[in-house]
């Protein structure tokens, strides 16, 4: 598989809906596409990463509202384990056609749970929209706090909006300062399970989404299956989005395909590296787990 | 002394000679088949609470089209009047095995030498699952305390873990049993690249608990916070605190559905990235 996954089309999006462009991150793509899914009876209701008693710490939620989803809009540098409402979702709310967003292994999660549901009963089927976010890596609550409060000097509290892009981590507060701190000093702060993921751009979801590519306020969207084309049609129709094509707009596709190769790469090396990481008696090397070999 | 009650009588089996006899009308019905071949499914029933074979029945519809097309049920507790071990294609065991239960030890050695693929079918055949906790002197066997997954006792080829395993995944591996035993080469492909993971967990040991997480996921380096375990776990064991599965060790059950569902115990490239195809394959044999 080509390191951007299968495709229909990729387009350069921004939502129409004023109210999710300002909660958004960048073009509201998963926000609005959900909000048009919600209205359509495409589902039910979403998970999404929805506000916490922590500051920039998020919780997994149903979100069955528009209310509810402009409550979750907008990225948190941090883990939300959407995954552990699947089952919340199908079975305690009793929804038949739930949506999912996810980073690129989270998709990974909710496709392994169709494909082999040994403990994701009656779920299989009731995946109706699963939309990916691009990913490079993934922080602790730990590790963002440390960032936003030693390295920019602010508080989570404070902050009003985190970003990344063009080689930096921004954090803007409240009262309009801006702190920054160059993306080279996170890399000690990614978790470790990053290191081995193999996907940038959710190369499994419906439909994937992200910033890379696309001018500010806009974003890359992938639009991958039959399901997720059908939705896409939809949403298009009703006005749900501005689009440009990729080849019109700076940086574009290549700079989408340049950063998910270099990921896959990296982190490729690092999955053979783990191979030969130890030392049997016999001075072979002894290896650590594989997980795209054997369980 | 109870009174003698007095026999019932039997009615004479004499017809009486003014009883016109017809000749009796064939109506033996025979079983159509629109396909060929179907193989043969069974479910050896040892040291388990039947919840797996309700499992299976409950695919609702799912399970007559199953046994309409593609296996024929010969051996299941309950449904099916057969009452020694028969030949068959795939055997699903269900339960642990009592080694102070010489019938079940017989049984399950018989399974395995008249079976072509022998499956732990659920937690307790795989794992031990909550027969794990027994010691002994529980109603109405209170000599019965030795219980061991299946593997203690015989060879094992493929796992379906989880308490109990989900309808849809007992469902998958025996319509990819079909394809592998009765399908064409590509088929066969596809059924040997699915089940190879399955098969794979039956080679990795029959001892499972939340503690894989913690060994074989966070320690090895590879959790990434999805929260699939946490919402698989069938006893809600599981949380996630801060991004990574906490587990309450008390709850858990070692039924493996956590560490066999989580996205980095395994993830095959190859059958996932055809996820659209494989899906769409199933639904439509299931239609």
């Amino acid at each position: 598989m080509d390191v951007l996954g299968n495709y229909k089309s990729a387009i350069s999006a921004r939502s129409t809906d004023k109210d999710i462009l300002k909660k958004a991150q960048d073009g509201g793509i998963i926000t609005t596409l959900f909000a048009y899914a919600l209205e359509e009876g495409i589902i039910d209701g979403a998970i999404v990463a929805g506000p916490s008693n922590e500051p920039w710490k998020p919780e997994p939620m149903v979100a069955t509202t528009k209310a509810e989803l402009l409550a979750a809009a907008g990225t948190r540098y941090t883990i939300s384990p959407n995954l552990y409402l699947i089952k919340e979702a199908t079975r305690s709310y009793g929804l038949d056609r739930v949506g999912i967003v996810g980073t690129p292994c989270q998709i990974q999660a909710v496709r392994k749970a169709q494909l082999y549901p040994i403990g994701m009963r009656d779920v299989d089927d009731k995946i109706a929209l699963a939309l990916g976010i691009y990913c490079m890596e993934n922080l602790s609550y730990q590790a963002l706090e440390a960032m936003v409060e030693d390295h920019c000097n602010q508080k989570m509290e404070s902050v009003k909006k985190m970003d990344i892009g063009k080689g930096k981590f921004t954090v803007y507060t409240e009262r309009g300062a801006v702190s920054q701190m160059p993306l080279k000093l996170i890399h000690k702060y990614v978790q470790p399970g990053c290191h081995v993921c193999l996907d940038y751009v959710a190369n499994l979801a419906d439909i994937s989404s992200g910033s890379v590519g696309s001018p500010d306020g806009w974003s890359t969207v992938f639009v991958r299956s039959t399901k997720g084309n059908a939705v896409w049609d939809g949403a298009i129709k009703a006005g749900c989005f501005e689009t440009k094509p990729m080849d019109q707009v700076k940086p574009g596709l290549d700079l989408v395909r340049k950063l998910a190769t270099e990921k896959i790469t990296k982190n490729q090396k690092n999955v053979d590296a783990r191979k030969t990481v130890g030392l049997k008696a016999d001075g072979t090397p002894k290896g650590l787990r594989n997980p795209y070999e054997s369980p | 002394m109870k009174p003698a009650a007095s026999k019932p009588q039997a009615k004479p089996a004499v017809k009486p000679t003014d009883v016109i006899v017809e000749k009796k009308v064939e109506v033996v019905q025979k079983e159509e088949k629109p396909v060929a071949e179907k193989i043969t499914i069974g479910e050896l029933h040892l040291s388990g609470c039947t919840g797996c074979l309700v499992t299976l029945a409950d695919n609702y519809e799912g399970l007559f089209k199953l046994l309409d097309d593609y296996a024929d049920l010969v051996y299941a507790l309950t449904l099916v009047d057969v009452r020694h071990v028969p030949e068959m294609d795939v055997c699903l065991v269900e339960g642990s095995c009592c080694l102070d239960d010489k019938l079940s030890v017989e049984e399950l050695k018989e399974a395995r030498a008249k079976s072509k693929v022998l499956v732990a079918y659920g937690a307790c055949a795989a794992y031990g699952n909550i027969t794990r906790f027994c010691r002994g002197g529980q109603w109405n066997q209170p000599g019965q305390e030795a219980f061991v997954p299946i593997s203690e006792v015989v060879d094992v080829d493929l796992y379906i873990p989880s308490c109990p395993p989900c309808p849809q995944e007992v469902r998958n591996v025996a319509v990819m049993a079909y394809l592998l035993l009765r399908g064409n080469d590509e088929q066969k492909n596809l059924a040997t690249a699915y089940l190879t993971p399955l098969m794979q967990l039956a080679q990795r040991g029959n001892e499972a608990c939340g503690c894989d997480l913690m060994y074989d996921v966070i320690n090895q380096g590879l959790c990434m916070g999805c929260g699939t375990c946490a919402g698989t776990c069938p006893v809600r064991a599981v949380t996630m605190e801060y991004g990574r599965p906490n587990v309450n060790r008390d709850l858990c059950i070692k039924c493996g559905a956590c560490y066999s569902q989580c996205p980095r115990s395994w993830f095959n490239f190859d059958v996932m990235n055809n996820y659209e195809g494989i899906m769409d394959a199933i639904k439509g044999a299931m239609q």
